[in-house]
Order: structure tokens, then C-alpha cells, then sequence
């Protein structure tokens, strides 16, 4: 595709959330959600679809942030902007940490090593009442105006802006990290991580870089959600937030950057449809999606797309060969 | 409660974790699947052996058979139907299939039992405390160890002594050269399936007493028998015992002792242990 093609088609995805704003003014608490989950999930593609590493700890990083958020706004800093930066910072510091214990193994140690950060976080947090609440969380925080003109209203439209906003920054910066030649190693050491070392990467470092980038917009994506819901409870750091954000990104599509907004927003969208009948009615049906998503493989929506679309070029060009005959 | 009782308590809670991980262990050292859907065949025992004493008026005692056979059947239809297809996906497909058959599971769990906790009726001779040797020791906890020891020894037994054991082990060790050799690999890998979610059927039917039986159980104790499983290394009976024991002692005396710190020194303790020995106490993969 050239260059002015792609830069048309991905601004068009750009203004996607504009056009929420405008088309859907009831359900801006939901568009935010999809936002920051969106962001969540980008924020793994990093760590899974481009580093190729499989966490089932990204609440973690999640959590931290959002409690940080949490916290701040508890203890008297009602700024919101240095609040998020101090959030993303505190995932990060976490991510860094914790990815010395995680890129040197390999396979079900590795996978093992993500879970267990991720609950004995969880339980942290749980047994640290006097800090994070406990099980009842922190509630009602306030901020101060964003940027000191825009409240934080009932309708959620500066939380959906504020969401939107931070989103597509932070989407422009992965971008611009998976087209440079940090990114392209990345990928590299996905497909193949034992040639790599081969052509002068060097692995280790790679790898942490890639980890702790992940959870510092981890870190960003929870300081929203506690920010914008003025809530953090237990939940933010819980199993269910690793494996439902693991959920998202493979349904839309791992390595691909906007498969991440996709699949939270088909999610979402689904939840929000299907729980009205009753919760355990969308668990069965969001079981039987990701089963189904586990045999199907491969790409998610977005790479359904694509063979999709490969399929109706080839036609189209055997029909012409066809005609040319 | 005295020391020897916060050991005989952890004994007792790491003989129903072996109970229930070992087939956790079984497939992920002999198919090298990571099957997070393992809690979720637990929790069918439970509900198997909630649903026979309510519905149809059997003994508890009684309904582990049954609790066994059922596991049995349901973990060789869903091996010959789903999980066959993803033994050779990667990881990530293996945990999202896996996880996505947990949240069907307990959807359904909640749709026919609520999402309250169930319990089931011990026989009189099972409740109470025994008196040895001036400890008062619950009687439940002791026949639990007992049964445990005996499953062990049989299971010990079918692996080091019979044909099915022979198969099993050779598949463990090289499945290509086993196939080669003539040995059904296929039907060893169904039948060692059936063998694991009937013992964890059995495991969860025992686990209602102790640990309680809600639908969140499938997620809620699946990171022990993970623990467990890669803490022990995957594909050895007697490393999974040992942690086990291990982590039954460690969670129960933390707890005791504890307190206020709760699970969390035994999260830790499975990061540590995953550190330092990264095939597990007794692996044999690197």
C-alpha cells in the first residue's frame, strides 16, 4: 500500500473516536471504557505481540497504576496530568523489577512467573487495607479541572476526551517504537528468538525494554480508569483483568497495534449487550468465543480481515486474468 | 493448635491438592499442554458429588465412584474432541482455549446451582475428631490422608509396574520414538487424560468439605494446582507430591501463624522456588 494511502486510511481510524463522541452522547462512560481497555490491551501487544512474551500478570501493571492514581487523589493531589505521569512511572518501576524475573525464562516457568506476580499482588493489596482499602477499594476521589479549565462531570465527556486523548498519544508512540529498528528487533525475537542473538541483538535488554514500556502503559491505562471512574478497587489487579485484556487483544488481533481498540471495543460491546440478560449468560457466550478464537488462530478479527481480503484480490485478479484471455 | 496439628492440617490440605494436580501434571509433562481448564474438571467433581447427594440421596462415600467414573468420561470425551486438536498450537492458544472452556464452565455452574456455596453431608464417622497419641486430629483430615496415600500407591504402582505404566513413561520421555516402536500413543495420551480428570473429579468431590464449592472455584484454586504442578515438575508423581506436601504446609502454617499476610508468602514462595529451580524440584525437562 503507498505511504498517502496508509496515512489516509490509519487518520480515518483516528477520528473513530470523534465520531463516537458525536454519534453516541448517551453511552460516553461506555466509549471511555473502550478507550482505556483499548489502551490496556495495546499496552500488551507490546509485551505479546510484538516481544512474543505471554503474561498472565499484565493486571499487575494495570493495578499499580491505577492505585497510584488512586492514591494521589486520596492523599490531597487532585492534578490529574502529573498524577498519570507518576502512575506510568510507578508500572514502569514495577515492570522493570519484575522483568528481570521474567525474560530469562522460558515457556511454562515463564508463564507461571507472570501469574504468580500477578496474584501476590493481588494479595498484597488485599492484606494492606490500611493503604489501598482492602476489598472496599478507594472511592470517591476527586480531581482538580483538567489542564485547570475542564471538570470531570456526570456525563463523562472531558473523562471520554481526557481517555481519548491519552490513548491515541500513547498509540502514536508505540507506532513510532514498532517502526523503528528497537521494534523491528522485537519482532525478530518473536518469530525466532534463538537466531537473534545471531545478528548482534542483544536479547536480554530487548526484552526488558520491551516489558517495562509494556507495563508503563499499563500504568497509564489504570491511572485512567481510577481517574475517570474516581474508583480502584481489588478488581484492577485481579486474574480476571490479565486473562479478560489477554482476550481482547488475541480477538482483535495481536502484533498489529489497532487489534487492541478492536477487540475491546467488540468486547465490550458484547458485554454490554449479552450481561443485560444475565451475567453468567455472557460468560458461557464469551467462553464459547474464545474457544472458538483458540482453534480459528490466527489473527484475531483483523487477521480475519486480511485473509478476507487476500481472498477477494486473488479473485478479482484471476477475473481479470480471465477477461485478459 | 499445637504444632503437630498445623503439620497434620497441612498434610491433610497438600494430599487433596496432590490429589487433584497430579493429572494437571500428567498432561502438561506428557502432552505438554498448559490446561488452565484443569480447576474447572475439579470443580465438576464437586458438583457431581453435590448434585448425587441432594438429587438422588446417596451417601457421600458413595458418590466418589460415581464422582471418578464421571471425570473419567468427561475428561476422555473433551481429550478426544478439543484438546486433541491444540496439542501441538502454541502456548498461547493452549492458555486462551483452556481458559475460555473455565469461563463456560463456570457459566454453567452458575446457571444450575447459583452462585452460592454448596455443602455436602458427611457420614457420622467422618465427622469429629479421633484421639492418637493425646493429639485430637479432625477425623475428615485423616481419612482424606489415608485415601490419598492409597491412591498414590496405586498410582505409583499402575506407573512402575504395568504395561499402561511402560507406555506411559516412554511416551513421557520421547513420544516420536514410542509412536515409532509400536506404542498407541494416541490412545495412552486419552486413557492418561481420563486418568488425571478422574482423579481431580475425585480430589474436588473431597475438596467441598475443606475448601468449599462455588463457581469461582474453578479460578479461584487453578494457581494452586499450577503452583503445585510447576513447582513439583511437570510429568513427575513423586515431584508433585513432594510440593504438594510441600505447599499444603507452607499455606497452612503461613495462615496460622501469619495471619495478616494471608496467601500472599505462599505467591511468593512458588516465584522463588520457579527461580531457583526452573524444571521444578524433580523435572526433567530444562
Amino acid at each position: 500500500m503507498r505511504p498517502v494511502a496508509r496515512g489516509a486510511r490509519e487518520l480515518s481510524l483516528w477520528l473513530v473516536p470523534l465520531l463516537g463522541f458525536f454519534a453516541f452522547p448517551d453511552y460516553l462512560v461506555l466509549g471511555s471504557q473502550i478507550l482505556i481497555a483499548g489502551l490496556f490491551a495495546l499496552s500488551l501487544d507490546v509485551c505479546l505481540g510484538y516481544a512474543g512474551i505471554i503474561s498472565l500478570g499484565h493486571a499487575s501493571f494495570f493495578g499499580v497504576g491505577a492505585y497510584t492514581a488512586g492514591l494521589l487523589a486520596a492523599h490531597g493531589w487532585h492534578e490529574p496530568l502529573s498524577a498519570l505521569c507518576a502512575s506510568s512511572l510507578a508500572a514502569a518501576l514495577v515492570g522493570l523489577v519484575t522483568s528481570f524475573l521474567v525474560v530469562d525464562r522460558q515457556g511454562l516457568t515463564r508463564l507461571m512467573v507472570t501469574l504468580g506476580i500477578g496474584f501476590s499482588l493481588h494479595e498484597a493489596a488485599n492484606r494492606a487495607s490500611s493503604i489501598t482499602g482492602g476489598t472496599d477499594g478507594l472511592s470517591s476521589l476527586e480531581l482538580s479541572p483538567l489542564l485547570g479549565v475542564f471538570r470531570f462531570e456526570l456525563s463523562g465527556k472531558t473523562a471520554y476526551v481526557y481517555a481519548a486523548v491519552v490513548a491515541l498519544l500513547s498509540l502514536l508512540l508505540v507506532r513510532r517504537v514498532a517502526d523503528s529498528p528497537f521494534g523491528l528487533a522485537l519482532l525478530g525475537l518473536r518469530e525466532n528468538a534463538a537466531r537473534m542473538p545471531a545478528l548482534g541483538v542483544p536479547v536480554r535488554r530487548r526484552l526488558i525494554a520491551a516489558y517495562t514500556l509494556a507495563a508503563a502503559l499499563a500504568g497509564i491505562a489504570g491511572a485512567l480508569s481510577a481517574q475517570t471512574t474516581g474508583f480502584v478497587g481489588l478488581e484492577s489487579l485481579g486474574f480476571e483483568r490479565s486473562a479478560g485484556v489477554l482476550i481482547m487483544l488475541v480477538l482483535g488481533g495481536a502484533g498489529r497495534l489497532y487489534g487492541g481498540f478492536l477487540g475491546s471495543a467488540v468486547f465490550l460491546a458484547l458485554q454490554h449487550l449479552l450481561s443485560e440478560r444475565s451475567p453468567a449468560f455472557w460468560q458461557f457466550w464469551l467462553g464459547a468465543l474464545v474457544v472458538a478464537l483458540a482453534f480459528a488462530s490466527r489473527g484475531g478479527l483483523l487477521g480475519g480481515l486480511d485473509v478476507l481480503r487476500l481472498a477477494v484480490r486473488s479473485r478479482s485478479a484471476a477475473r481479470r486474468a480471465g477477461g485478459e484471455a | 493448635m499445637s504444632f503437630l496439628g498445623v503439620a497434620f492440617d497441612g498434610i491433610a490440605y497438600g494430599s487433596l491438592l496432590f490429589l487433584i494436580s497430579v493429572g494437571l501434571s500428567i498432561t502438561l509433562g506428557l502432552m505438554n499442554f498448559v490446561n488452565l481448564a484443569h480447576g474447572a474438571f475439579a470443580m465438576f467433581g464437586g458438583y457431581c458429588s453435590v448434585w448425587l447427594t441432594q438429587s438422588w440421596g446417596l451417601p457421600f462415600l458413595a458418590t466418589l465412584p460415581c464422582v471418578c467414573l464421571a471425570g473419567a468420561g468427561v475428561g476422555a470425551l473433551s481429550e478426544r474432541l478439543l484438546y486433541r486438536r491444540l496439542y501441538r498450537a502454541s502456548h498461547l492458544d493452549q492458555v486462551l482455549f483452556s481458559i475460555g472452556l473455565t469461563f463456560m464452565a463456570v457459566a454453567a455452574a452458575t446457571y444450575f446451582w447459583g452462585p452460592t456455596q454448596q455443602r455436602v453431608e458427611l457420614p457420622q464417622v467422618l465427622r469429629g475428631q479421633i484421639h492418637v497419641l493425646g493429639l485430637d486430629l479432625g477425623a475428615y483430615r485423616a481419612f482424606l490422608i489415608a485415601l490419598v496415600l492409597l491412591i498414590s500407591w496405586g498410582l505409583t504402582a499402575l506407573i512402575e509396574r504395568t504395561r499402561f505404566g511402560a507406555q506411559l513413561r516412554a511416551a513421557v520421555d520421547n513420544a516420536a520414538v514410542s509412536a515409532g516402536l509400536g506404542i498407541p500413543v494416541q490412545r495412552v495420551f486419552c486413557l492418561a487424560f481420563a486418568l488425571g480428570s478422574a482423579l481431580a473429579a475425585l480430589g474436588g468431590a473431597l475438596a467441598v468439605e475443606l475448601l468449599g464449592l462455588e463457581p469461582g472455584f474453578a479460578f479461584e484454586y487453578l494457581v494452586y494446582f499450577l503452583l503445585v504442578v510447576s513447582v513439583g515438575g511437570a510429568g513427575s508423581v513423586r515431584g508433585t507430591a513432594l510440593a504438594a506436601i510441600l505447599l499444603g504446609l507452607c499455606d497452612v502454617a503461613g495462615k496460622y501463624y501469619v495471619p495478616q499476610l494471608g496467601a500472599f508468602i505462599l505467591y511468593v514462595l512458588m516465584i522463588v522456588l520457579l527461580l531457583a529451580f526452573p524444571a521444578g524440584l524433580r523435572g526433567r525437562r530444562a
